[in-house]
């Protein structure tokens, strides 16, 4: 466990070395203390956008993690039920409104789209701890969330606007600065730690609510650590880069065949995992051949949509 | 003497009447059997003593303090559930399952030497030490129940509240745990269980308590209760009560 994430915070080290050298320009050594222009691009875009990544990744990884575990559901995945839909609901509310040119006031909303919906969920499945009313509502929140999307786009006040709602939506670390890391940083920590301090009890729900219960987890308690961790990590996370589905369903597999199945046992190299896993990924989308760069957010889709269909088929014998 | 006691518990749950006046003093040392038809109280009454409802009259007391009144830690030391749904919705190890029984006792920081010997007691007392490494899912119905009791004894409590521990074993692992369950009573336990099978109740419990509708018809020392006029009251059923060769006590439903 300890040796995992030993690895797996060396690989991460690696990928980020790689992730401040690697783009279009490339900045050979000797230009990095000097005052050669090109430093710029490191110290100013790759590094920020680097910790972004680190920080987005970590954040939907471990929301995943506890998810699965609180759900007891192996397909949960903040994007899936809702969260990040609500945060970029909120999101794109501030955009249409024109709310974005303060600093604090898109990530602001972001988040209480991300609380709202969270909460919203909690308060139609939380107390039966049904799964299926649980996925369903979440379904039914994503879908609303993205209608009331699609209508701010539609009836944006002018062109620009919605372009910039769609570009914003599709998800992107392009261009951060370290203003965003700034609003994400703090957030995103905060988030973490509330999250990582359910570990025990999502043991304890192995055994089923009734069980859990009975050793001295406090429901409440639980689904309101759940409810603000998330709301906190995704909503920032969603806040800063985008919707970037799918990190949350794939790090916690990728993870449990060497970790182990108990929740606990995945949260911390869920997190690890998941800033490892966007890292790479945005080198990929950095370096790929493109004429304008891939967008994270597409590339995420297009792997993790297979991932999920794969993981469904695996599945689905014990579902049926 | 340590003591839990339902003291006049009442329970509605969406307006039915689950249970009314219900009083009983469980001891220590004892195993206590907790019979009625389907939808006496069983469960709901199991479910007060464990706090996990909350009586609308009336109270679970241990040791005279309203278990609901006991903080949650300190009540998950003393009061051990085995609930009869046995999902286990991780495909964890058995040692891994049965170290969940430890979570009450845990510091923030791990398991201490304590906690690992209480989980090897636990898991040679159900057999099951051989099998310790095995994943979840690749145990048998009767091998997954041994180690969802293993994980309960692992928590060492001083109450073993069980909901129908018996239900989906072959008669040779039924008599493996009530055997397991009879020596925990022996080391000064208190074994309350919810039980369906009158001929196996007969055969562990000191003492009974027969609900019907909620209400109490008989409790106290089980020979006084499982007979048959008060089992006829109780399920509507009439019953043989008889005495094997060997001097164990059976009853057999005869007519309705």
């Amino acid at each position: 466990m300890t040796r995992l994430n030993t690895l797996l915070l060396a690989a991460l080290l690696i990928v980020c070395c790689l992730s401040v050298a690697a783009g279009k320009v490339a900045v050979p050594w000797e230009a990095w203390t000097t005052a050669d222009p090109r430093s710029i691009i490191i110290v100013e875009l790759r590094v920020p956008r680097t910790i972004l990544a680190i920080l987005v990744g970590a954040a939907l990884g471990l929301s995943g993690a506890v998810m699965q575990g609180y759900l007891r559901n192996p397909l949960a995945d903040p994007g899936l039920f809702g969260v990040s839909s609500g945060a970029a609901l909120g999101a794109v509310l501030s955009l249409y409104f024109g709310f974005a040119a303060q600093l604090w006031l898109l990530p602001a909303f972001a988040l209480a789209g991300a609380g709202a919906t969270t909460a919203l969920l909690a308060l139609i499945a939380g107390r039966s701890g049904s799964l299926i009313l649980f996925t369903l509502a979440g379904m039914i929140i994503t879908s609303i969330a993205g209608s009331m999307t699609a209508l701010a786009i539609s009836l944006a006040p002018t062109p620009f606007v919605s372009s910039q709602i769609v570009a914003w939506l599709m998800g992107a670390l392009t261009d951060r600065s370290w203003d965003d890391v700034k609003v994400a940083l703090p957030l995103i920590l905060l988030g973490s730690a509330v999250l990582v301090t359910t570990g025990r009890s999502l043991d304890a729900l192995t055994l089923g609510e009734q069980a859990a219960r009975s050793m001295g987890v406090a429901p409440g308690r639980l689904q309101a650590k759940v409810v603000i961790g998330t709301a906190l990590a995704v909503g920032a996370a969603v806040a800063s880069a985008g919707v970037i589905g799918f990190v949350g369903l794939m790090v916690p597999h990728l993870v449990r065949p060497l970790a182990g199945n108990r929740p606990s046992a995945i949260l911390i190299p869920s997190a690890i995992g998941g800033a490892l896993l966007l890292t790479l990924a945005d080198i990929l989308v950095r370096i790929a051949p493109t004429v304008s760069e891939l967008r994270i957010g597409i590339a995420m889709s297009m792997l993790g949509g297979p991932f999920f269909l794969w993981l469904l088929i695996r599945m689905r014998r014990r579902l049926a | 003497m340590s003591t839990l006691t339902a003291d006049r518990i009442g329970l509605s749950l969406s307006g039915n009447r689950v249970l009314d006046d219900v009083s009983f003093t469980f001891r220590r040392g004892r195993v206590t059997a907790l019979l009625g038809a389907n939808g006496a109280g069983k469960s709901s009454l199991l479910a007060c003593l464990a706090a996990l409802r909350t009586p609308d009259q009336g109270a679970a007391m241990l040791d005279g303090i309203d278990v609901r009144a006991i903080h949650r830690r300190i009540r998950a030391r003393a009061i051990g559930l085995l609930p009869q749904a046995a999902d286990v919705h991780w495909d964890v190890d058995v040692a891994t399952l049965v170290e969940l029984g430890r979570l009450p006792h845990c510091g923030r920081w791990g398991q201490t030497a304590a906690d690992r010997e209480a989980v090897q007691r636990a898991l040679a007392a159900t057999d099951m030490t051989a099998l310790a490494h095995r994943g979840v899912e690749r145990l048998s119905g009767g091998e997954r129940s041994r180690a969802l009791l293993a994980r309960v004894l692992a928590g060492e409590p001083d109450w073993l509240l069980a909901d129908e521990p018996l239900a989906s074993l072959d008669p040779a692992h039924q008599l493996d745990v009530l055997a397991r369950l009879r020596s925990e009573a022996m080391q000064g336990r208190g074994v309350i269980l919810v039980l369906h099978d009158l001929h196996l109740a007969a055969r562990v419990a000191d003492d009974a308590v027969l609900l019907r509708h909620g209400h109490v018809v008989a409790s106290g020392p089980a020979q006084e209760v499982l007979t048959a006029p008060l089992i006829a009251e109780a399920y509507g059923v009439e019953v043989e009560v008889g005495v094997t060769p060997g001097g164990q006590r059976f009853i057999l439903p005869i007519a309705r």
